[in-house]
Protein backbone atom coordinates (compact mmCIF):
# COMPACT_ATOMS: atom_id res chain seq x y z
CA UNK A 1 0.00 0.00 0.00
CA UNK A 2 1.74 3.07 -1.02
CA UNK A 3 0.72 6.23 1.04
CA UNK A 4 -0.95 9.27 -1.87
CA UNK A 5 1.12 12.05 -2.31
CA UNK A 6 0.18 14.80 0.01
CA UNK A 7 -1.38 17.25 -2.04
CA UNK A 8 -3.77 14.48 -2.27
CA UNK A 9 -4.88 15.21 1.75
CA UNK A 10 -7.01 18.31 2.37
CA UNK A 11 -5.66 18.70 5.50
CA UNK A 12 -5.56 22.72 5.31
CA UNK A 13 -9.44 22.82 5.12
CA UNK A 14 -10.23 20.80 7.99
CA UNK A 15 -11.07 22.44 11.12
CA UNK A 16 -8.80 21.74 14.04
CA UNK A 17 -10.81 20.19 16.09
CA UNK A 18 -12.55 18.03 13.49
CA UNK A 19 -8.79 16.68 12.23
CA UNK A 20 -7.54 16.10 15.35
CA UNK A 21 -10.76 14.51 16.53
CA UNK A 22 -11.87 12.51 13.58
CA UNK A 23 -9.49 12.98 11.13
CA UNK A 24 -5.92 12.37 12.62
CA UNK A 25 -5.85 8.37 13.85
CA UNK A 26 -8.02 7.45 10.12
CA UNK A 27 -5.79 9.60 7.77
CA UNK A 28 -2.74 9.13 9.84
CA UNK A 29 -3.34 5.52 9.76
CA UNK A 30 -4.95 4.56 6.68
CA UNK A 31 -2.64 7.05 4.33
CA UNK A 32 0.61 6.55 6.72
CA UNK A 33 2.46 9.34 8.91
CA UNK A 34 3.15 11.30 5.94
CA UNK A 35 -0.38 12.51 5.50
CA UNK A 36 -0.70 14.13 8.66
CA UNK A 37 3.03 15.41 9.21
CA UNK A 38 2.15 19.10 7.39
CA UNK A 39 -0.98 19.90 9.54
CA UNK A 40 1.25 18.83 12.32
CA UNK A 41 4.03 21.19 11.56
CA UNK A 42 1.94 24.20 11.45
CA UNK A 43 -0.21 23.67 14.62
CA UNK A 44 1.82 21.56 16.98
CA UNK A 45 5.33 22.16 16.32
CA UNK A 46 6.09 23.54 19.14
CA UNK A 47 5.24 21.11 21.34
CA UNK A 48 6.96 18.62 18.73
CA UNK A 49 10.46 18.30 19.77
CA UNK A 50 9.36 15.45 21.92
CA UNK A 51 7.82 13.70 19.35
CA UNK A 52 10.73 13.83 16.90
CA UNK A 53 12.89 12.15 18.96
CA UNK A 54 10.15 9.51 19.63
CA UNK A 55 9.73 9.28 15.81
CA UNK A 56 13.73 9.07 15.28
CA UNK A 57 14.10 6.20 17.67
CA UNK A 58 11.19 4.74 16.31
CA UNK A 59 12.67 4.95 12.52
CA UNK A 60 15.97 3.76 13.77
CA UNK A 61 14.43 0.75 14.61
CA UNK A 62 12.67 0.57 11.07
CA UNK A 63 15.66 1.43 8.95
CA UNK A 64 17.11 -1.77 11.30
CA UNK A 65 14.72 -3.74 10.19
CA UNK A 66 14.18 -2.80 6.89
CA UNK A 67 17.85 -3.22 6.30
CA UNK A 68 17.44 -6.45 7.77
CA UNK A 69 15.24 -7.87 5.45
CA UNK A 70 17.07 -6.66 2.38
CA UNK A 71 20.11 -8.71 3.23
CA UNK A 72 18.01 -11.62 4.37
CA UNK A 73 16.41 -11.73 0.86
CA UNK A 74 19.85 -11.76 -0.67
CA UNK A 75 22.22 -13.64 2.01
CA UNK A 76 20.42 -16.08 3.78
CA UNK A 77 21.37 -19.52 2.73
CA UNK A 78 18.07 -21.81 1.73
CA UNK A 79 15.61 -19.16 2.51
CA UNK A 80 12.33 -20.15 0.33
CA UNK A 81 8.85 -21.63 0.96
CA UNK A 82 6.86 -19.82 3.87
CA UNK A 83 10.03 -18.27 4.84
CA UNK A 84 10.75 -16.05 1.88
CA UNK A 85 7.46 -15.09 1.15
CA UNK A 86 7.23 -13.28 4.80
CA UNK A 87 10.65 -11.99 4.69
CA UNK A 88 9.35 -10.31 1.36
CA UNK A 89 6.39 -9.37 2.62
CA UNK A 90 8.15 -7.73 5.98
CA UNK A 91 10.65 -6.12 4.23
CA UNK A 92 8.18 -3.75 1.85
CA UNK A 93 5.88 -2.73 4.90
CA UNK A 94 9.40 -1.89 6.99
CA UNK A 95 10.02 0.17 3.89
CA UNK A 96 7.01 1.83 4.07
CA UNK A 97 7.31 2.76 7.82
CA UNK A 98 10.81 4.30 6.94
CA UNK A 99 9.28 6.58 4.39
CA UNK A 100 6.63 7.25 6.98
CA UNK A 101 8.14 8.27 9.88
CA UNK A 102 10.77 10.24 7.84
CA UNK A 103 8.24 12.14 6.66
CA UNK A 104 6.74 12.70 9.56
CA UNK A 105 9.73 13.65 11.56
CA UNK A 106 10.16 16.34 8.54
CA UNK A 107 6.31 17.36 8.69
CA UNK A 108 7.62 17.97 12.51
CA UNK A 109 10.83 20.48 11.42
CA UNK A 110 12.78 17.48 12.69
CA UNK A 111 15.78 15.95 11.17
CA UNK A 112 15.48 12.16 10.13
CA UNK A 113 18.38 10.77 11.65
CA UNK A 114 20.42 8.47 8.96
CA UNK A 115 20.45 4.73 8.60
CA UNK A 116 22.72 2.96 11.21
CA UNK A 117 25.55 0.77 10.04
CA UNK A 118 24.51 -2.38 10.92
CA UNK A 119 26.60 -6.15 11.31
CA UNK A 120 23.70 -9.04 11.60
CA UNK A 121 26.50 -11.44 12.22
CA UNK A 122 25.51 -15.03 11.74
CA UNK A 123 21.89 -13.73 11.52
CA UNK A 124 21.88 -15.52 7.24
CA UNK A 125 23.95 -18.30 7.95
CA UNK A 126 20.25 -20.69 7.50
CA UNK A 127 16.91 -19.72 7.41
CA UNK A 128 16.48 -20.84 10.93
CA UNK A 129 19.34 -18.28 12.20
CA UNK A 130 17.16 -15.55 10.21
CA UNK A 131 13.60 -16.54 11.72
CA UNK A 132 15.08 -16.51 14.94
CA UNK A 133 17.04 -13.18 14.40
CA UNK A 134 13.84 -12.39 13.08
CA UNK A 135 11.56 -12.85 15.86
CA UNK A 136 13.66 -11.06 17.75
CA UNK A 137 13.45 -7.81 16.00
CA UNK A 138 9.40 -7.77 15.36
CA UNK A 139 9.13 -8.46 19.18
CA UNK A 140 11.37 -5.88 20.01
CA UNK A 141 9.43 -3.46 17.36
CA UNK A 142 6.62 -4.12 19.03
CA UNK A 143 7.92 -3.52 22.54
CA UNK A 144 9.75 0.00 21.64
CA UNK A 145 6.74 1.62 20.14
CA UNK A 146 4.43 0.52 22.70
CA UNK A 147 7.03 1.79 25.75
CA UNK A 148 7.53 5.26 23.74
CA UNK A 149 3.78 5.83 22.42
CA UNK A 150 1.94 7.21 25.48
CA UNK A 151 4.97 9.83 25.67
CA UNK A 152 3.72 11.33 22.34
CA UNK A 153 2.16 14.28 22.59
CA UNK A 154 0.29 14.86 19.01
CA UNK A 155 -2.66 12.79 18.49
CA UNK A 156 -2.20 12.16 15.12
CA UNK A 157 1.44 10.91 15.36
CA UNK A 158 0.31 8.68 18.52
CA UNK A 159 -2.34 7.18 16.28
CA UNK A 160 0.15 6.59 13.26
CA UNK A 161 2.73 4.94 15.96
CA UNK A 162 -0.51 2.65 16.97
CA UNK A 163 -1.41 1.63 13.27
CA UNK A 164 2.89 0.64 12.90
CA UNK A 165 2.76 -1.04 16.09
CA UNK A 166 -0.18 -3.62 15.60
CA UNK A 167 1.61 -4.26 12.11
CA UNK A 168 4.66 -5.02 13.88
CA UNK A 169 2.64 -7.33 16.34
CA UNK A 170 1.32 -8.91 12.84
CA UNK A 171 4.70 -9.66 11.69
CA UNK A 172 6.11 -10.69 15.47
CA UNK A 173 2.99 -13.72 15.41
CA UNK A 174 3.46 -14.25 11.42
CA UNK A 175 7.27 -15.22 12.56
CA UNK A 176 6.43 -17.05 15.99
CA UNK A 177 4.57 -19.28 14.15
CA UNK A 178 7.36 -19.94 11.48
CA UNK A 179 9.64 -20.82 14.15
CA UNK A 180 7.10 -23.71 16.13
CA UNK A 181 6.54 -20.70 18.83
CA UNK A 182 3.80 -19.68 21.03
CA UNK A 183 2.04 -15.65 18.64
CA UNK A 184 2.92 -14.08 21.76
CA UNK A 185 4.93 -14.48 25.06
CA UNK A 186 1.90 -13.14 27.39
CA UNK A 187 -1.52 -11.36 27.39
CA UNK A 188 -0.54 -8.50 27.63
CA UNK A 189 2.70 -7.16 25.37
CA UNK A 190 5.58 -5.89 27.46
CA UNK A 191 6.37 -1.84 27.42
CA UNK A 192 10.06 -1.59 26.69
CA UNK A 193 11.67 1.48 27.62
CA UNK A 194 14.53 3.15 25.07
CA UNK A 195 17.68 1.95 27.24
CA UNK A 196 16.44 -1.80 27.03
CA UNK A 197 15.80 -1.42 22.91
CA UNK A 198 18.83 -0.03 22.64
CA UNK A 199 20.70 -2.14 24.48
CA UNK A 200 19.24 -4.90 22.73
CA UNK A 201 20.06 -3.65 19.08
CA UNK A 202 23.31 -2.88 20.21
CA UNK A 203 24.87 -6.17 18.90
CA UNK A 204 23.26 -5.62 15.57
CA UNK A 205 24.94 -1.44 15.17
CA UNK A 206 28.17 -0.55 14.24
CA UNK A 207 28.84 2.84 14.79
CA UNK B 1 -16.05 11.71 19.08
CA UNK B 2 -19.89 12.83 20.20
CA UNK B 3 -20.96 10.14 17.98
CA UNK B 4 -18.65 7.31 20.30
CA UNK B 5 -20.31 8.91 23.44
CA UNK B 6 -23.80 8.36 22.41
CA UNK B 7 -22.95 4.58 21.30
CA UNK B 8 -21.68 4.30 24.63
CA UNK B 9 -24.22 5.64 26.62
CA UNK B 10 -26.83 3.45 24.77
CA UNK B 11 -24.53 0.17 25.75
CA UNK B 12 -23.44 1.26 29.23
CA UNK B 13 -26.34 2.37 31.49
CA UNK B 14 -24.11 3.57 34.15
CA UNK B 15 -23.87 7.28 35.02
CA UNK B 16 -20.55 7.13 35.87
CA UNK B 17 -20.35 11.12 36.20
CA UNK B 18 -21.83 10.93 39.62
CA UNK B 19 -19.37 8.58 40.73
CA UNK B 20 -16.12 9.39 42.15
CA UNK B 21 -13.28 8.76 40.57
CA UNK B 22 -10.55 6.79 42.12
CA UNK B 23 -6.84 7.04 41.45
CA UNK B 24 -5.85 4.97 38.76
CA UNK B 25 -2.72 3.82 40.63
CA UNK B 26 -4.29 3.22 43.86
CA UNK B 27 -6.47 0.16 43.72
CA UNK B 28 -6.60 -3.14 44.48
CA UNK B 29 -6.53 -3.61 41.01
CA UNK B 30 -5.89 -7.62 39.42
CA UNK B 31 -2.09 -8.75 39.26
CA UNK B 32 -1.63 -8.56 35.44
CA UNK B 33 -3.32 -5.34 35.46
CA UNK B 34 -0.58 -3.86 38.12
CA UNK B 35 2.34 -5.32 36.16
CA UNK B 36 1.80 -3.54 33.40
CA UNK B 37 0.83 -0.34 34.89
CA UNK B 38 3.85 -0.70 37.34
CA UNK B 39 5.84 -0.57 33.69
CA UNK B 40 4.76 2.83 33.00
CA UNK B 41 6.77 4.24 35.54
CA UNK B 42 6.19 6.51 38.28
CA UNK B 43 7.28 9.91 36.91
CA UNK B 44 3.86 10.58 34.84
CA UNK B 45 1.13 9.69 36.66
CA UNK B 46 -2.03 11.40 35.31
CA UNK B 47 -3.53 14.29 36.72
CA UNK B 48 -5.03 13.96 40.22
CA UNK B 49 -9.02 15.18 41.04
CA UNK B 50 -7.63 17.42 43.47
CA UNK B 51 -7.13 21.17 43.64
CA UNK B 52 -7.07 21.82 39.69
CA UNK B 53 -9.77 19.56 38.64
CA UNK B 54 -11.07 21.25 35.59
CA UNK B 55 -14.23 20.12 33.88
CA UNK B 56 -11.96 19.25 30.84
CA UNK B 57 -10.46 16.60 32.91
CA UNK B 58 -12.96 15.34 34.52
CA UNK B 59 -14.64 14.57 30.87
CA UNK B 60 -11.05 13.05 29.83
CA UNK B 61 -11.58 10.56 33.28
CA UNK B 62 -15.52 10.31 32.42
CA UNK B 63 -14.22 8.93 28.94
CA UNK B 64 -11.59 6.82 30.23
CA UNK B 65 -13.86 5.54 31.50
CA UNK B 66 -16.34 4.65 28.98
CA UNK B 67 -13.37 3.22 26.69
CA UNK B 68 -12.20 1.17 29.11
CA UNK B 69 -15.91 -0.04 29.44
CA UNK B 70 -15.84 -0.77 26.00
CA UNK B 71 -13.17 -2.73 25.92
CA UNK B 72 -14.18 -4.70 28.56
CA UNK B 73 -17.34 -5.50 26.71
CA UNK B 74 -15.67 -6.37 23.78
CA UNK B 75 -13.28 -8.66 25.81
CA UNK B 76 -16.19 -10.56 27.26
CA UNK B 77 -17.38 -10.67 23.68
CA UNK B 78 -13.97 -12.30 22.77
CA UNK B 79 -14.07 -14.64 26.14
CA UNK B 80 -17.92 -15.80 26.05
CA UNK B 81 -16.76 -16.47 21.84
CA UNK B 82 -14.06 -18.79 22.28
CA UNK B 83 -15.66 -20.39 25.15
CA UNK B 84 -18.87 -21.62 23.49
CA UNK B 85 -16.30 -22.66 21.07
CA UNK B 86 -14.38 -25.01 23.18
CA UNK B 87 -17.33 -26.55 24.43
CA UNK B 88 -18.94 -27.00 21.61
CA UNK B 89 -16.27 -28.92 20.05
CA UNK B 90 -16.91 -27.81 16.61
CA UNK B 91 -13.37 -26.93 16.37
CA UNK B 92 -11.85 -30.61 15.48
CA UNK B 93 -8.08 -29.81 14.23
CA UNK B 94 -5.90 -30.44 17.21
CA UNK B 95 -3.33 -27.30 16.29
CA UNK B 96 -6.07 -25.06 16.00
CA UNK B 97 -8.26 -26.19 19.23
CA UNK B 98 -4.77 -25.45 21.19
CA UNK B 99 -4.82 -21.86 19.84
CA UNK B 100 -8.06 -21.03 20.48
CA UNK B 101 -8.21 -22.46 24.12
CA UNK B 102 -4.65 -19.94 24.03
CA UNK B 103 -6.09 -16.85 22.91
CA UNK B 104 -8.96 -17.56 25.24
CA UNK B 105 -6.93 -17.88 27.85
CA UNK B 106 -5.59 -14.19 26.53
CA UNK B 107 -9.00 -12.66 26.11
CA UNK B 108 -9.89 -13.66 30.07
CA UNK B 109 -6.93 -12.09 31.35
CA UNK B 110 -7.58 -8.71 29.33
CA UNK B 111 -11.32 -9.45 31.23
CA UNK B 112 -9.89 -9.80 34.39
CA UNK B 113 -7.68 -6.34 33.81
CA UNK B 114 -10.30 -4.51 32.79
CA UNK B 115 -12.55 -5.20 34.86
CA UNK B 116 -10.43 -3.89 37.43
CA UNK B 117 -9.60 -0.65 35.76
CA UNK B 118 -13.58 -0.14 36.03
CA UNK B 119 -13.48 -0.43 39.46
CA UNK B 120 -10.59 1.89 40.27
CA UNK B 121 -11.82 4.04 37.79
CA UNK B 122 -14.79 4.50 39.81
CA UNK B 123 -17.01 2.20 37.50
CA UNK B 124 -19.67 -0.49 37.61
CA UNK B 125 -17.73 -3.59 35.31
CA UNK B 126 -20.76 -4.35 32.91
CA UNK B 127 -21.01 -8.19 31.32
CA UNK B 128 -22.86 -8.49 28.18
CA UNK B 129 -25.15 -11.61 28.00
CA UNK B 130 -23.75 -13.14 24.43
CA UNK B 131 -25.09 -15.74 22.28
CA UNK B 132 -22.93 -17.55 19.44
CA UNK B 133 -25.26 -20.48 18.96
CA UNK B 134 -25.62 -19.02 14.72
CA UNK B 135 -22.18 -18.95 14.20
CA UNK B 136 -21.17 -22.45 15.66
CA UNK B 137 -24.19 -23.93 13.84
CA UNK B 138 -22.01 -22.93 10.84
CA UNK B 139 -19.27 -25.40 11.45
CA UNK B 140 -16.10 -25.43 11.71
CA UNK B 141 -14.93 -22.80 8.80
CA UNK B 142 -17.22 -20.10 9.80
CA UNK B 143 -16.34 -19.97 13.23
CA UNK B 144 -12.81 -19.76 12.10
CA UNK B 145 -13.85 -16.90 9.81
CA UNK B 146 -15.55 -15.20 12.70
CA UNK B 147 -12.55 -15.67 15.23
CA UNK B 148 -10.38 -14.10 12.33
CA UNK B 149 -12.80 -11.14 12.07
CA UNK B 150 -13.84 -10.54 15.54
CA UNK B 151 -10.05 -10.66 16.25
CA UNK B 152 -8.79 -8.18 13.48
CA UNK B 153 -11.88 -5.70 14.92
CA UNK B 154 -11.03 -6.04 18.03
CA UNK B 155 -7.43 -4.76 17.21
CA UNK B 156 -9.33 -1.99 14.96
CA UNK B 157 -11.12 -1.20 18.34
CA UNK B 158 -8.17 -0.80 20.49
CA UNK B 159 -6.17 1.45 17.76
CA UNK B 160 -9.10 3.91 17.16
CA UNK B 161 -9.08 4.58 21.14
CA UNK B 162 -5.60 4.81 21.59
CA UNK B 163 -5.41 9.07 20.90
CA UNK B 164 -8.86 9.53 22.56
CA UNK B 165 -7.84 7.92 26.00
CA UNK B 166 -6.42 10.72 28.56
CA UNK B 167 -4.60 8.68 31.06
CA UNK B 168 -1.12 7.76 30.33
CA UNK B 169 -1.50 4.56 32.69
CA UNK B 170 -4.48 3.46 30.59
CA UNK B 171 -3.12 4.08 27.28
CA UNK B 172 -0.08 2.15 28.37
CA UNK B 173 -2.64 -0.44 28.87
CA UNK B 174 -4.76 -0.41 25.93
CA UNK B 175 -1.62 -0.74 23.98
CA UNK B 176 -0.03 -3.81 25.55
CA UNK B 177 -3.47 -5.34 24.96
CA UNK B 178 -3.63 -3.65 21.40
CA UNK B 179 -0.70 -5.62 20.14
CA UNK B 180 -1.73 -8.72 21.66
CA UNK B 181 -4.88 -8.69 19.60
CA UNK B 182 -2.93 -7.82 16.50
CA UNK B 183 -1.38 -10.85 17.00
CA UNK B 184 -4.16 -13.24 17.25
CA UNK B 185 -5.40 -11.68 14.32
CA UNK B 186 -2.80 -12.24 12.41
CA UNK B 187 -2.79 -16.22 13.70
CA UNK B 188 -6.08 -16.31 12.62
CA UNK B 189 -5.88 -14.81 9.41
CA UNK B 190 -3.55 -16.76 8.49
CA UNK B 191 -5.45 -20.00 9.72
CA UNK B 192 -8.37 -18.63 7.47
CA UNK B 193 -6.24 -18.34 4.44
CA UNK B 194 -6.41 -14.46 5.00
CA UNK B 195 -3.51 -12.21 4.60
CA UNK B 196 -2.02 -11.15 7.85
CA UNK B 197 -1.93 -7.80 7.02
CA UNK B 198 -5.50 -7.07 5.93
CA UNK B 199 -4.55 -3.47 5.57
CA UNK B 200 -1.29 -3.25 4.57
CA UNK B 201 1.73 -1.71 6.29
CA UNK B 202 -0.56 0.65 8.27
CA UNK B 203 -3.05 -0.86 10.11
CA UNK B 204 -6.64 1.03 10.03
CA UNK B 205 -8.38 1.95 12.98
CA UNK B 206 -12.06 1.54 13.64
CA UNK B 207 -14.49 4.07 16.20
CA UNK B 208 -17.28 2.47 18.25
CA UNK B 209 -19.69 3.06 15.65
CA UNK B 210 -17.90 1.17 13.27
CA UNK B 211 -17.29 -1.79 15.66
CA UNK B 212 -20.44 -2.21 17.87
CA UNK B 213 -23.14 -3.13 15.06
CA UNK B 214 -20.46 -5.68 14.17
CA UNK B 215 -20.46 -6.89 18.22
CA UNK B 216 -24.27 -6.35 18.53
CA UNK B 217 -25.14 -9.58 16.34
CA UNK B 218 -23.57 -11.69 19.39
CA UNK B 219 -25.28 -9.54 22.35
CA UNK B 220 -28.65 -11.29 24.13
CA UNK B 221 -31.21 -8.33 25.26
CA UNK B 222 -31.48 -8.46 28.89
CA UNK B 223 -34.77 -8.75 30.66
Amino acid sequence: MKSPELGSIDVQGMTRQSFVVRGAVAAGTVYGVSAVAPFVSETLAQEGGGDVDILNFALTLEYLESTFYEQALKDVKGLGGDAMEVAKTLRANEAEHVDALAEAIKGLGGTPVKPPGVDFGGAFASQAAFLKTAQTFEDLGVGALNGAAPNIKSKAVLGSAGSIVQVEARHAAAIRELNGQPITEAAFDKALKEPQVLQAVKPYVKS
Amino acid sequence: MHDDDTSMQELVRDDSSRKRFLKMMGGTGAAAFSIFVAACGEDEKPKKSGASSSSAAGAGRKRDLEIVQYALTLEHVETDFYDAVIRSGVIKDKALAATAAMIRDNEQEHVDALTAAVKNLGGKPQKPQTSFDSVIKGGAKKVLETAAAVENLGAAAYLGQAARIQSKEILAAALSIHTVEGRHAAALNKAAGKSILPDGAFAKPASMNEVLPQVKPFLKETS
